[in-house]
């Protein structure tokens, strides 16, 4: 089927502080092999024609490594907060249904399909998610770890800081300056680790405020949308759990 | 005269100086910056954890010998040098490799999650080009892992403070300043050449705007999307590379361009099944009748055909990634025995590679990570079907031109300022974007490896050359910045008006066509001759684009038409490099003249030098010697490469150990020996 069209349904809007410009835009593209929502815009971006025949700008997303390992492209596909490039057409649009792109809601808006995720990155600046080393000069090798250790520690470092979790977080909103898993998860990795656990009480009193883990709400939406399966409701409690202790008896552990 | 201070200009601004690029290289470089007490200005195009490096997944090698092979440092330069076909320098291997063990023992020390053996330490897996387990990884995101690592550190210093040569924190200098989401655009020189500052521009405001720094280091990773699709990330287009070429430096070997023999197709990216599912034990193979139909898990074993295993029994499935691309292509493409595709009728530029023998459970402890890719992209489940691959444009053995200096121990002398010092003073360069470690050809998990001691040496070289220089550029006159500035405006402002017919796209669309198909796997003279009067005709074109975006804010299409114009410079380098070295050395193969080597004539680096001619139609200049000046000494360099350490000879990967002189004595002796010797060493 040579002929075989797709339809981009796309929420634009030009800035931030363009309110005004805020619309759908209706594009077809053909249809070829292995198309994900990254070639469709692809195609968009070289002839940008809506369906009603206007040149209009292209269309601005956000990208990088193209196999969901950057988290760069994250957008609301259909409605759902998922990376656009693992976003397969054949999938999404089995009978030629239109396809709608918008970007995430929980962060400012840029342009188009780009938002600024920069919270994210300040957020973990905030909980201290490192191991705080003495210097990269060498000092021998690390401290020895069990398979069962890094069998734990290594799902919980595969986080893109993509925002999808933020997104999906009910407790995410104007009124409400919770923190969300992603940099929970991060506390959760660095106490995990032989070294990064002696500054562990540290991270932990960076989570006792009111942006801190009892900003979660337990509606579990984050781990549904986290892409790499990151069990962050399971992250969330343990922390949680070790942040009341903390909270509790570690005056006393001084 | 009082001392003169490091960390104050003579008019009291901090002296910082800037890292452009924010993977493994630019990162460790920003650390051992921030570790001598030099203030860094950080800038990316994108948040410098999505920066390319997290797409690389076997691992990173180093010789621990925790398995008990008799690996060493030495195997691994020797190994190194003889897969890279003699071309590279071996001092700087010589470094790597020695730093090696240290490196992945810092990361490991950083909280990568590496695999472990059940005793606890870190567990090595096999790469190509090698015999021995050197290979450290995490599961198969090793990459993601690392750049984590070394982005979590780099955050730690953003929230330190500056402190002047007393100990006391300025307040408001933090170590790093971070500027993502900022499009590098070319160097500030002053009077002498030296580089100053940078003009950067925020791709959201595009706002142009000119930085100061004592030192400048890009990092910023491979040209890969100028052969359009390739597993490259969307951003290596070498935009940086071109542009500070133009202004001088020196381009060395960009004919030599690796292309990884199993990657999976796609409509927007080549996407990589890593080296390492041979590693662990994947077998490559194609079916022996070239119409078979049945699906390749049903295809009985006598019916298939092994054909790197059968034809270098020594390395096998393991043979280094020039000569497994090869192969393929031979079989794919001239015998048009790829897998035959029921759909399509016919046979696909595609084999197989088999993990189905392996035990799912250890499948997916070290490689979910790519098996996950292959599902989600080609909706079939690797543990139980063969994965269906094919070659596909990875990494730049070329790049911009760096120096080194040689220890009186073969290695390098920590600290020189000579260290990946490009031939424009005060521009260093590490990482893909340099030329330095890996020759014609790169051995799977050496990138990782390079990149980081590349950072090593960078930081250390950075800070020193500081300390020499005169006189800051914080003191610099400031018409040096605003000429800058200026300049770059009025190009932008060109771009921005260009109403012409063509499209970009489309322009890139033909030269990732042209480049794809005949400057990668066989290189033909005449046919490297039409790619470059196509490329120099895709040039006129591109002066007559239409830009589609008159936006002022997040304008993405008019910043392409850049990186394109960037793009054809480099392009034209690689294919006019190709042209010239008439033999077949690693990655660079053309027929004509041979499977081997022209050692007599071709023993040396390609240097190329931007010629302006004044013109709408630059021209290359290929050197065999220029000269550069240091800190107030002049260097004489040529393309002679320092082969000091291991004697050139003819690779031949059909003999087990053939890669290392050490390590085939070593096979020689019975195991008993070899376990008595290692014993006798602890001591």
């Amino acid at each position: 089927m040579a002929d075989k069209k797709i339809r981009l349904k796309v929420l634009r809007q030009d800035s931030p502080d363009a309110g005004a410009s805020k619309r759908w835009e209706e594009f077809d593209v053909d249809w070829h092999p292995q198309m994900n929502v990254i070639s469709a815009l692809m195609e968009v971006r070289k002839y940008p024609k809506t369906v009603d025949g206007k040149s209009v700008a292209p269309v601005v997303w956000e990208s990088s490594c193209l196999e969901e390992v950057c988290g760069a492209c994250t957008m609301l596909v259909n409605g759902k907060v998922r990376q656009a490039c693992t976003a397969l057409i054949d999938q999404l649009s089995p009978n030629g249904e239109p396809v709608t792109l918008a970007p995430m809601t929980k962060f400012p808006l840029v342009r188009d399909l780009v938002v600024d995720r920069s919270r994210m990155f300040n957020d973990l600046k905030k909980v201290h998610a490192w191991v705080q080393l003495d210097g990269v000069h060498e000092l021998g090798p690390g401290p020895r770890q069990s398979q069962e250790n890094q069998e734990e520690a290594y799902p919980l470092s595969r986080c893109m800081t993509c925002g999808c979790c933020l997104e999906a977080c009910p407790q995410i909103n104007d009124s409400s300056n919770f923190i969300g898993p992603s940099a929970i998860n991060q506390v959760r990795l660095f106490n995990l680790h032989p070294s990064g656990k002696m500054h562990a009480a540290e991270r932990l009193e960076t989570l006792m405020g009111d942006d801190g883990v009892v900003g979660c709400g337990k509606a579990q939406n984050c781990v549904e949308v986290c892409p790499k399966e990151i069990p962050l409701v399971d992250s969330i409690a343990r922390v949680s759990r070790d942040v009341t202790k903390h909270m509790l008896f570690g005056w006393l552990l001084k | 005269m009082a001392k003169k201070s490091v960390t104050k200009s003579e008019s009291g601004k901090t002296r910082r100086v800037i890292v452009v690029g924010g993977g493994l290289a630019g990162l460790t470089t920003v650390i051992k910056l921030c570790e001598a007490g030099v203030p860094v200005d950080l800038f990316s195009l994108v948040p410098v954890k999505r920066s390319h490096s997290v797409c690389a997944q076997g691992g990173i090698n180093a010789s621990v010998n925790t398995k008990g092979e008799g690996d060493s440092p030495q195997v691994h330069l020797e190994e190194t040098v003889y897969g890279g076909d003699f071309l590279a320098n071996q001092p700087p291997v010589k470094g790597m490799a020695d730093a090696a063990p240290g490196i992945v023992f810092m990361l490991d020390r950083m909280g990568v999650p590496f695999n472990r053996t059940p005793e606890g330490l870190l567990d090595f897996r096999r790469f190509g080009g090698t015999l021995f387990h050197r290979t450290a990884f995490a599961g198969a995101t090793t990459g993601q892992q690392l750049l984590y690592a070394l982005d979590e550190q780099v955050r730690r210093y953003e929230t330190l403070d500056v402190e002047d040569d007393k100990g006391t924190a300025i307040r408001g200098e933090k170590m790093v300043r971070k500027f993502e989401f900022w499009d590098f655009l070319s160097i500030v020189k002053d009077e002498e050449g030296r580089a100053r500052g940078i003009v950067a521009q925020d791709i959201k405001s595009m706002a142009i705007k000119a930085f100061r720094g004592d030192a400048v280091c890009v990092a910023t990773g491979g040209p890969g999307i100028i052969f359009g699709r390739s597993t490259n990330s969307v951003i290596n287009t070498g935009t940086a590379a071109a542009a500070v070429y133009q202004q001088g430096a020196c381009y060395a070997n960009g004919e030599f361009i690796q292309v990884h023999p199993t990657a999976i197709p796609g409509a927007d990216k080549l996407r990589l099944i890593s080296e390492s599912a041979r590693g662990e034990g994947g077998r490559v193979w194609v079916p022996k009748d070239p119409r078979e139909k049945r699906r390749g898990r049903d295809v009985p074993q006598g019916d298939r055909e092994y054909f790197l295993e059968d034809k270098y029994p020594g390395y096998g499935n393991l043979v280094p990634r020039d000569i497994a691309s090869r192969e393929l292509f031979l079989k794919c493409f001239h015998e048009k025995k790829g897998v035959f595709n029921a759909k399509s009728q016919k046979n696909e530029n595609e084999v197989y590679l088999d993990l189905t023998h392996i035990p799912k459970e250890m499948l997916r402890k070290k490689l979910a990570g790519i098996l996950e890719i292959y599902e989600k992209f080609v909706g079939e489940d690797p543990y139980e079907n063969p994965m269906r691959v094919f070659p596909a444009v990875h990494y730049s053995m070329g790049g911009l031109w760096v120096d080194f200096e040689r220890a009186d121990n073969g290695s390098l002398v920590m600290g020189s300022p000579k260290n990946q010092s490009t031939n424009i003073e005060g521009l260093y360069a590490c990482g893909e974007v340099d030329y330095q470690y890996h020759g014609a050809n790169r051995l799977g998990a050496n990138s990782l490896l390079s990149c980081i001691y590349a950072g090593l040496v960078t930081g250390p070289a950075m800070a020193s050359y500081r300390q020499g220089l005169g006189k800051s550029s914080f003191d610099s006159s400031s018409t040096l910045f605003e000429a800058a500035e200026k300049r770059e405006q009025k190009k932008w402002e060109r771009i921005t008006a260009m109403s012409g017919s063509e499209n970009a796209f489309q322009i890139h669309e033909e030269l990732g066509q042209t480049m794809l198909i005949d400057v990668t796997i066989e290189r033909h003279n005449d046919r490297l001759d039409a790619v470059l009067s196509k490329i120099e005709s895709l040039t006129d074109r591109s002066r007559k684009i239409a830009v589609l975006d008159s936006s002022g804010h997040a304008n993405d299409n008019a910043r392409f038409v850049r990186h394109l114009e960037n793009m054809l410079v480099i392009a034209r380098v690689i294919a006019q490099g190709a042209r010239n070295r008439d033999e077949s050395r690693g990655a660079h193969f053309k027929p004509a003249f041979g499977k081997d080597r022209n050692d007599a004539e071709w023993q040396r680096s390609t240097l190329a030098l931007h010629r302006d001619n004044g013109d709408n139609n630059p021209g290359i200049n290929f050197v065999r010697a220029f000269d550069y000046s240091l800190l107030g000494k002049t260097q004489n360099i040529t393309d002679a490469v320092d082969l000091s350490l291991v004697t050139p000879r003819a690779r031949r990967y059909e003999t087990a150990g053939a890669a290392s002189a050490v390590a085939q004595h070593k096979g020689d002796e019975p195991k008993g020996a070899a376990s008595k010797e290692s014993a006798a060493s602890a001591e």
